[in-house]
């Protein structure tokens, strides 16, 4: 059957409103804590207090006998586990070393370990009861100082995923010795973390030897995949539920001890079970980003052009697994140079793993490579923007190929205009207001643009409405509304009639939720879908003894707004369910996957964008506040500019707290965050948040799928950081590489400063 | 959180004849404080005493100035006409005191006691002396950003966490208790004790006492003031520094001044040495560097803390210029 005759209502790049805001505000959307379930019982967690050694002892006596408290499981108790070593592992998981067996034995591995839990049957006889074990240690060294701790190369696996300790072109060493002008400098970042407003959660319910997860995750058929292999189950036999996610920034990629240790609470007290983490928890339970210390080398010659490049790194991890970033990675494709090098490595610490943060290794390596474009630019006395443009990556160097589609020059032209970039004085301090110091700064940023397989029904009902289904996620981005979208445009109905439902193991399978795959992987699963559910409605029309289409080829008719109908004029469009009663069915479903094809071969496919802020630092108080960032993004198609725009709104914000404000406060005697609530770790509060300017450019990367998007999450974060800091060094003078920029970095050294008066 | 039982007191007397009989109670009102410690198993009060619905919400102004009950919240008491007449010091601290949603919870005597947010009084696992006398101060030796350069001491360097304590200071205010023995009225200066070698010992309320009132003494005519709070990010957070300012002006020339530096002493700290500069000048740009420039006198820096000594002498100088109308 011939494609859909062109939808004169298209609602594919409407801004069309949340389709879930009316369940969202209402609180009639289901998060996984709320789900209701009989008999459902609420467990905590008992922690380790040392960040090594052994469990000595572990007394549950006066927990066990606590009122309301129906089991205590320890690693005394617990069952034996079979952690089914996977054939292969998802990406989200780290490829060497071995996740944390909970309760499996009474080895320490890190400060904040779950040592035991408690299950009563209130959440506050829990708690109370969790507080009762006592627990003796016998601690040994623990590796808790980042740096005193050896930098290791990667593990052969981490490298052959993704992660190389060494990756290059040409001869950066020689060049850079050669080159005019130079820089060498370091930068650094703490540990971050995700901080989403949802806290990790887990209701487990055993019938049998089923079992069914409602967890807040970002992909439910790995959560699925992940406990089978705990348990030793068939991967059939666990559901897992997760129909909205209150935020998550990669903290629900992975499948956590937290979702083991409450299927095994729920067999121990043998009902559903359910195991929320406190904010405390958080910070020691689910990843974090990573502090990672980064060295840069740029080599140009006296016209800004690059002529090498290294970038080396530096992250921490834990010592049972070996969680790597991509953070060196931008640096071999960002800019055209010919001789460039990365190195990477890593430091094991009594800590549990870090996980990807929005933007995982790309953010943060593009703030190092962004501030030393930076300091290359000042070196060469050249404007930023005409540096970044002189060595403008025509292809991607690092995988010798042709970019898909690039709009980063409209990037930078219309953020710049917007911006008003050509007021700006060079100089350093040369900007003021009042007794204030005002800087303008900018960056560019990159996030790699993938896909992956996705599948998605779709069905019809006799009252012609339609609900499409993919196993996929919505942690905040908008799946909901824009596969709503793409459905409506796809069958050419109005979206009324769509109703798109995701997160749930017995839906066709989705890939992560992460990575910013989602629209260009999922999207075209919808769309695929659709239009196979078209195809058989085709069939349908065609194969019929009587009506308008009988005896017709398929190749004869189209899909219409809504129906089936000729390809010719006169249509005689007949409506989908017009079709689905003169067949007497009930319903009608289709199946399809969409997968990529051999463009991944063919092009290089990233969503680029130009970031620029303004700042403004008091030099007596060492404040930095940013009264208006304006950024330009080419993501390809964009599906909804308004949940997109939220989107973007959303990683400068976050930008905005890695510059300024987030830092886990480390206490290497304890190997503990300390600063673990929020009240201390602190983001962005509306009163940080002044104008934020987000303008798409036009584009549509057909190249890379059908659907023309590709993927807009990563981007929005990654950039924001250096151009503050960017921004910083243009108000100050003063170039602060170690992130967060806080009052006391630029005062300490003030007494080096010039007065402003 | 660890069990306990829930009183609801209809009157004062019932409040403190309760107090007087439980081991370990705690009165609560707004709980924003509260509630968290017992989360965190920071305080596990055996009985709460919620006194949220006693008639100390009062905001009165007679002879010797203005009365606040204790049991007004943030949000009423920085609302309020006559406080705004009387005392805009005030209103200025409560307005940057934490977010709208705490302001309407929290009240005025809740916000004189809530507790310290040093990072190791908050977390239950890690040895404070505050928390539990004798166990060791690790913010010595550990992230200690957020503590104390003034009026600490080999155990303890928690910072004092109230703004309005800070601007109360700063206008010779007193708070009124009562208890099994009667009532009586403490300056604020006085109420706060330093850590020394009991910093578990916050204040000089007595076991059962209740604070039922805050007096602030009627303002000289000419008096300029000003409440200038530096933090990280620009609402909802605690004070890395702050100063809260009350100059009396004849002629142009300061004839008295209260100078108060908040979120860097143990106890809202007195700036004696900044006022006697300040008086019998103008308080123009010279006379308020000058006596900035003394603000961190006595200081001692325990490493991620050091910055705040540079930053009171600014914050300090700031806040002058701006009570005495230079910025």
């Amino acid at each position: 059957m011939n494609a859909t005759i062109p939808n004169a209502n298209s609602v594919i790049g409407q801004p069309l409103s949340r389709v879930d805001g009316p369940d969202k505000v209402r609180g009639s959307a289901r998060y996984a804590a709320e789900f209701d379930i009989p008999d459902l019982a609420h467990a905590a967690l008992v922690h380790s207090t040392v960040a090594a050694g052994r469990i000595e002892s572990i007394d549950t006596a006066r927990a066990a006998a606590a009122p309301g408290v129906l089991c205590v499981v320890t690693h005394e108790n617990a069952p034996r586990l079979p952690y089914k070593e996977m054939k292969t592992r998802p990406p989200v998981d780290p490829q060497s070393g071995e996740q944390l067996h909970v309760f499996q034995g009474a080895e320490i591995l890190f400060n904040g370990q779950p040592v035991a839990v408690v299950v009563a049957r209130t959440q506050e006889q829990a708690e109370h009861a969790a507080s009762l074990v006592a627990v003796t240690y016998a601690t040994n060294g623990q590796a808790t100082d980042f740096d005193a701790a050896e930098p290791e190369r990667p593990a052969k696996a981490t490298e052959e995923g993704g992660r190389p300790a060494e990756a290059g072109r040409g001869d950066a060493d020689g060049a850079l010795a050669k080159a005019p002008v130079s820089v060498d400098v370091r930068y650094s970042h703490p540990r971050e973390f995700h901080a989403a407003i949802e806290p990790h959660v887990t209701i487990a319910e055993w019938e049998g030897d089923r079992l069914t997860l409602h967890d807040k995750t970002q992909w439910v058929n790995n959560t699925a995949n992940e406990i089978a292999h705990v348990f030793g189950m068939e991967q059939d036999a666990v559901r897992v539920i997760s129909p909205f996610v209150g935020g998550a920034f990669g903290s629900s990629l992975r499948t956590w001890p937290h979702v083991t240790i409450a299927a095994v609470a729920a067999r121990a007290a043998n009902r559903p079970v359910r195991l929320e983490l406190t904010r405390r928890e958080l910070f020691g339970s689910i990843g974090f980003r990573p502090r990672t210390d980064q060295h840069l080398m740029l080599g140009a010659d006296r016209d800004g052009r690059l002529r090498a490049l290294i970038h080396e790194a530096c992250g921490e991890t834990s010592v049972y697994e070996e969680y790597a970033e991509t953070t060196v990675k931008p640096s071999l494709s960002t800019y055209a140079c010919d001789d460039a090098r990365t190195s990477y490595r890593l430091r094991r610490l009594n800590t549990n793993t870090p996980c990807p943060m929005r933007g995982p290794g790309t953010v943060t390596g593009v703030f190092g490579l962004e501030c030393a474009m930076d300091e290359l630019a000042v070196a060469l006395a050249m404007d930023p923007v005409e540096l970044r443009l002189r060595n403008h990556a025509d292809r991607d160097q690092a995988k010798g190929l042709p970019w898909s589609s690039k709009e980063l020059k409209a990037c930078y032209a219309t953020a710049a205009e917007r911006f008003g970039w050509h007021r700006r004085t060079p100089a350093p301090r040369s900007m003021r207001d009042g007794d204030l110091l005002i800087g303008w700064g900018m960056a560019t940023a990159v996030y790699h643009a993938n896909r992956s397989a996705a599948s998605a029904s779709a069905t019809l009902h006799p009252d012609g409405s339609v609900v499409v289904r993919s196993a996929a996620s919505d942690m905040g981005p908008g799946t909901y509304t824009s596969m709503t979208q793409v459905a409506a445009d796809t069958l050419g109905l109005p979206r009324e009639r769509i109703r798109f439902e995701l997160g749930d193991t017995a839906m066709p399978s989705a890939p992560v939720h992460g990575g910013s795959i989602t629209m260009a992987s999922v999207g075209n699963a919808v769309a695929a879908a659709c239009r196979a559910l078209q195809d058989k409605l085709g069939e349908l029309a065609t194969c019929a003894r009587q009506g308008p289409f009988a005896g017709v080829s398929t190749d004869d008719i189209a899909a219409h707004d809504g129906g089936i109908g000729r390809r010719e004029p006169p249509y005689r469009v007949v409506a989908y369910e017009a079709l689905l009663k003169q067949h007497n069915l009930t319903y009608l479903e289709a199946t399809a996957t969409s997968t990529p094809g051999s463009e991944i071969e063919d092009y290089s496919s990233s969503a680029f964008g130009a970031v620029f802020v303004e700042v403004v630092v008091d030099p007596d108080l060492g404040t930095v506040r940013v009264p208006r960032m304006v950024g330009a993004y080419d993501v390809g198609r964009v599906v909804n500019p308004k949940v997109a725009r939220s989107q973007c709104l959303g990683g400068m914000v976050q930008g905005l707290g890695m510059a300024l404000l987030e830092q886990g406060e480390w206490d290497p005697r304890f190997g503990k965050v300390m600063n673990a609530n929020l009240a201390e770790y602190l983001v962005p509060v509306c009163a940080d948040v002044r104008e934020l300017d987000v303008t798409f450019v036009p584009g549509s990367d057909t190249n890379f799928n059908p659907l023309g998007a590709k993927g807009l999450a990563e981007i929005a974060i990654c950039g924001v950081a250096p151009a503050i800091a960017n921004a910083v060094y243009h108000a100050t003078g003063r170039r602060i590489r170690d992130l967060p920029i806080t009052p006391e970095k630029l005062l300490l050294e003030a007494a080096a400063l010039t007065p402003v008066r | 959180m660890t069990p306990f039982a829930y009183t609801v007191v209809r009157d004062v007397n019932a409040a403190l004849a309760h107090a007087g009989q439980a081991a370990n109670a705690a009165f609560i009102a707004g709980g924003t404080d509260l509630i968290q410690l017992m989360q965190e198993r920071v305080a596990a009060p055996d009985t709460l005493l919620f006194i949220g619905n006693l008639p100390l919400r009062r905001i009165a102004a007679d002879h010797e100035g203005l009365h606040i009950g204790a049991l007004a919240r943030l949000a009423d008491v920085a609302d309020d006409a006559l406080v705004r007449e009387e005392a805009p010091l005030v209103v200025q601290a409560l307005l940057e005191t934490a977010s709208p949603q705490v302001r309407r919870m929290a009240t005025i005597g809740g916000n004189l006691l809530q507790r310290t947010r040093c990072l190791y009084f908050r977390d239950a696992t890690t040895p404070c002396n505050k928390r539990q006398p004798g166990s060791g101060c690790s913010a010595l030796g550990g992230q200690n950003r957020l503590n104390a350069v003034l009026g600490g001491s080999d155990h303890c360097i928690a910072a004092h966490a109230s703004d309005l304590a800070t601007a109360l200071t700063a206008l010779d205010a007193s708070v009124v208790l009562e208890g099994a023995g009667g009532e009586r009225s403490v300056p604020i200066a006085d109420f706060y004790r330093l850590p020394e070698d009991r910093p578990d010992r916050e204040t000089v309320l007595k076991p059962g006492e209740l604070i039922t009132e805050v007096k602030i003494p009627t303002a000289p005519a000419g008096r300029r003031s000003c409440f200038l709070k530096i933090r990280d990010r620009a609402s909802f957070e605690w004070a890395l520094a702050s100063c809260a300012v009350a100059l009396d002006l004849e002629d142009g020339v300061v004839s008295g001044a209260r100078v108060v530096a908040g979120g860097v002493a143990t106890v809202p700290w007195r700036l004696e040495q900044v006022e006697r500069v300040i008086v019998g000048r103008a308080p123009d740009r010279a006379a308020a560097e000058a006596a900035g420039a003394l603000a961190a006198e006595g200081a001692v820096g325990h490493g991620h803390d050091d910055f705040k000594i540079a930053l009171i002498r600014k914050t300090v100088t700031r806040a002058l210029l701006q009570a005495g109308g230079v910025a």
